[in-house]
């Protein structure tokens, strides 16, 4: 039978590719992103699968809300990228030092 | 239950394969596609959970707005991603030793908790009130208890929204734009002057009081 544990080692392997991902691709900063995503996702499978075996609802209202702020991370996330290669030609994550004021 | 079972393993098998993918893909396309399949499957997972109204959420936030806006941006940004890559061989021994112990020790947890932390006497999966869908268990609570933290979600993402169109606004120099406030300024003083023309005069000699 399929129980928490299954969901729970899943969501653990699913975040440390996400961390696995952010380690090995440090210059291109849109897989980063996408990383972030997979770490986000881990996240809510571990939500989720909780509140569905803890019997409480909640959890589905907090995958909800960290949901929406994924989604309000991405959004931000590629309009400074659009912009940063704007100004610069690249998106290379070592020269983003130059935004700093 | 033994096709329960089959469907977790292949969702999880291909959520975990298209995630690795993700991260170790060369064209960045491909890894925004992987990254299409990884939430499908993990949706897949939702509503075998019984949390369908998650899972459609899933499908229509992630695949539909995310990842095509990451589609978007990958495609219409002309980034070299070959240099990029540099530096991948040089980290991966020492991403694949912290990852390797942060899955051993996050799937220890995971087996202690299910087994003897408060999961370990639930007697199975419940996603939803007996007599009522998902969607309704999740309004009943959401619009209630958690109407506060939904309308502060609502503002998180207004905040996110205007803050992407100001970064990304851009006014090109040498385009001619409307400016309704200046237009409704202008009236007949502004706009107009009257000349008074002298007989056999030459009209710009009487423009010459302007």
């Amino acid at each position: 039978m399929i129980g928490l544990t299954h969901y729970l080692t899943l969501a653990a392997i699913l975040f440390t590719i996400g961390v696995f991902g952010i380690f090995v691709n440090r210059k291109n900063i849109i897989v980063i992103l996408m990383s972030i995503e997979l770490i986000l996702l881990a996240v809510n499978i571990n939500l989720v699968a909780f509140s569905v075996y803890l019997h409480d609802v909640t959890g589905q209202i907090f995958a909800m809300f960290v949901l929406t702020v994924a989604a309000a991370e991405a959004a931000v996330g590629l309009a400074i990228l659009v912009t940063f290669f704007r100004n610069r030609g690249d998106i290379a994550v070592d020269d983003v030092s130059v935004m700093k004021g | 239950m033994g096709l329960q079972a089959i469907a977790f393993y292949l969702m999880a098998t291909v959520t975990v394969l298209a995630a690795f993918a993700v991260v170790s893909a060369r064209n960045p396309v491909h890894s925004v596609l992987f990254l299409i399949t990884a939430f499908f499957s993990a949706a897949g997972l939702f509503v075998l959970l019984g949390a369908e109204f998650l899972a459609m959420l899933l499908v229509v936030v992630y695949v539909g707005a995310v990842a095509v806006l990451f589609l978007f941006v990958v495609m219409m940004l002309d980034v070299d991603f070959k240099s990029l890559r540099q530096g991948f061989a040089q980290y991966l021994p020492f991403g694949l030793i912290v990852a390797g112990i942060l899955t051993l020790e996050m799937i220890i947890v995971a087996i202690s908790i299910a087994t003897k932390g408060a999961a370990s006497k639930v007697t199975g999966p419940m996603a939803s009130l007996p007599d009522v869908s998902n969607a309704e268990t999740i309004g009943r609570v959401l619009y209630t208890t958690y109407v506060y933290f939904f309308q502060a979600a609502g503002l998180v993402l207004l905040v996110a929204m205007i803050g992407a169109i100001v970064l990304t606004l851009r006014h090109k120099p040498g385009v001619k734009r409307q400016n309704i406030a200046k237009q409704n300024r202008r009236g007949p003083k502004t706009g107009m002057v009257i000349v008074d023309i002298k007989p056999g005069a030459n009209t710009k000699e009487g423009v010459e009081g302007e």
